[in-house]
């Protein structure tokens, strides 16, 4: 069981800036994200993409502003909890206990959910029986590839991750490349290197084709695969693996007992408190009238939720407004104070 | 303002003015039309605005750019009439544009 003053849903932007507010008035905040990596959003849809509306950033990629607001908080040591999903939430005495997917159990009297458009989780085949397959057959990572060792292997995506592990896994392993146009978006040596080994006759790849069935009763036989135009070929495999990359979904938030009003939780702007005490909202996920979609946005919500957390962190001081530029409590907190 | 036509998958039909400058997706968002996720907020990043274009429709707007096609790759059961919703602008050449939704986004 971790002890912390906020829990922190989200290791995006908005949740990173959240974790300098908090640490500049004296709360210890603990991250959780489902992302094996920081930085939400920008780091896993846009890296390289350049944002031009950061105030006094007239440009960043969101690979920097990551590494801008890591460095920003350094001085506050926040722990991250990656891979982990947070489950469940219930109330014991005047903290909430959170539950992640792992297994963590955090004690907070504050939850901060800055989680975007949700968690990130991989886009599935579409078909019927992928369901049923899944994790017996079918996968959207892999973890051991000594698993698909000298077995017939269909995957399907036109990514870097499916370029890489047909590559790779065409060493050892019978590997169908499927993909729905001919050409690959992954980077472009990856695809000249599969084109090469298919010409070696050491992977195949058939396009323009997606999924059509996967056959098989306890264990995959087949699969089905067509083209718009209705051609249909059936190939034999033993597994199937899809790269299509990640989806944001809202996940167990919505069973936390808040409101949500269109994939969004509505807050007051006064301090972005949910309609449960203690558990706030800010950045993408939070709405209200006037709401803007955009980072800034977010840092000013974090910077008066944190506000907030510290009346039910330590109830029995006061909070004392305080300009980084002058405060010695504050200079200390960050690490830069000058010896007189 | 140009008429955008928007349908849903079980056929409801929803037409509505559109601002020029708007894009096909923002469109559907401003009006409350069931569909269209736009998860990432019309950054070409998530492929939760994808629509089927009408066909006699298709040739007529601007051409896609290499990233849209790439996302296509990730929506949900793509075909040739296939656009993301964010990389349409509307304008009074689309003035009675045609858009069909998937049967979900995700």
């Amino acid at each position: 069981m971790i002890k912390t003053d906020v829990l922190v849903i989200g290791a995006g932007p908005v949740g990173l800036f959240a974790v300098q507010q908090l640490g500049l008035i004296g709360l210890k905040a603990e991250l959780v994200d489902n992302l094996d990596k920081i930085g939400g959003q920008c780091i896993e849809l846009y890296p390289d993409k350049p944002i031009y509306d950061i105030p006094a950033l007239p440009e960043c990629t969101g690979r920097s502003l990551t590494n801008n607001l890591l460095e920003q908080i350094k001085p506050f040591k926040p722990n991250f909890h990656l891979n982990e999903r947070v489950q469940e939430i219930s109330k014991e005495n005047n903290n909430w206990k959170i539950v992640t997917s792992g297994k963590k159990i955090f004690l907070a009297p504050n939850i901060i959910i800055a989680a975007g458009v949700g968690s990130f989780e991989p886009r599935k085949f579409q078909v019927k029986e992928a369901e049923k397959f899944e994790n017996n057959g079918v996968f959207y990572s892999i973890k051991d590839k000594t698993y698909f060792k000298n077995k017939k292997v269909c995957i399907f995506g036109g990514g870097d991750s499916a370029l890489d592990w047909a590559i790779e896994l065409s060493k050892f392993s019978e590997v169908t490349l499927v993909h729905r146009r001919d050409e690959f978006r992954g980077a472009g040596h990856s695809a000249s290197v599969a084109r090469e080994l298919e010409k070696e006759g050491k992977l195949k790849i058939k396009t323009p084709f997606q999924i059509k069935s996967i056959e098989g009763d306890k264990k995959i036989s087949g699969i089905t695969i067509r083209t718009e135009d209705g051609k249909i070929e059936k190939i034999d495999a033993d597994y199937v693996l899809g790269f299509f990359g990640l989806i944001m979904k809202l996940g167990p938030i919505a069973e936390w007992g808040l409101n949500i009003e269109k994939k969004t939780i509505p807050v007051n702007t006064e301090n972005f408190q949910t309609n449960k005490e203690g558990i706030f909202a800010i950045g993408d996920i939070c709405t209200y009238p006037g709401k803007l979609k955009l980072i800034l946005s977010g840092f000013h919500e974090g910077a008066l939720a944190a506000r907030a957390c510290f009346k039910l962190a330590k109830p029995n001081e006061k909070y004392r407004f305080e300009f980084t530029t002058t405060s010695k409590t504050l200079q200390e907190r960050l690490g830069v104070k000058k010896s007189d | 303002m140009p008429k955008i036509i928007y349908i849903e998958h079980n056929g409801k039909t929803h037409t509505v003015e559109v601002a020029k400058e708007l894009s096909v997706m923002e469109g559907a968002v401003q009006n409350d039309i069931p569909g269209i996720d736009a998860d990432c907020g019309g950054a070409c990043a998530c492929a939760t605005c994808h629509i089927y274009v009408d066909e006699k429709w298709f040739d007529k707007l601007p051409k896609k750019q290499g990233s849209e096609e790439d996302m296509l790759d990730v929506a949900f059961e793509p075909n040739k009439f296939s656009r993301l919703g964010c990389q349409i602008s509307v304008s009074d050449e689309l003035d009675g544009l045609v858009v069909k939704m998937p049967s979900k986004q995700a």
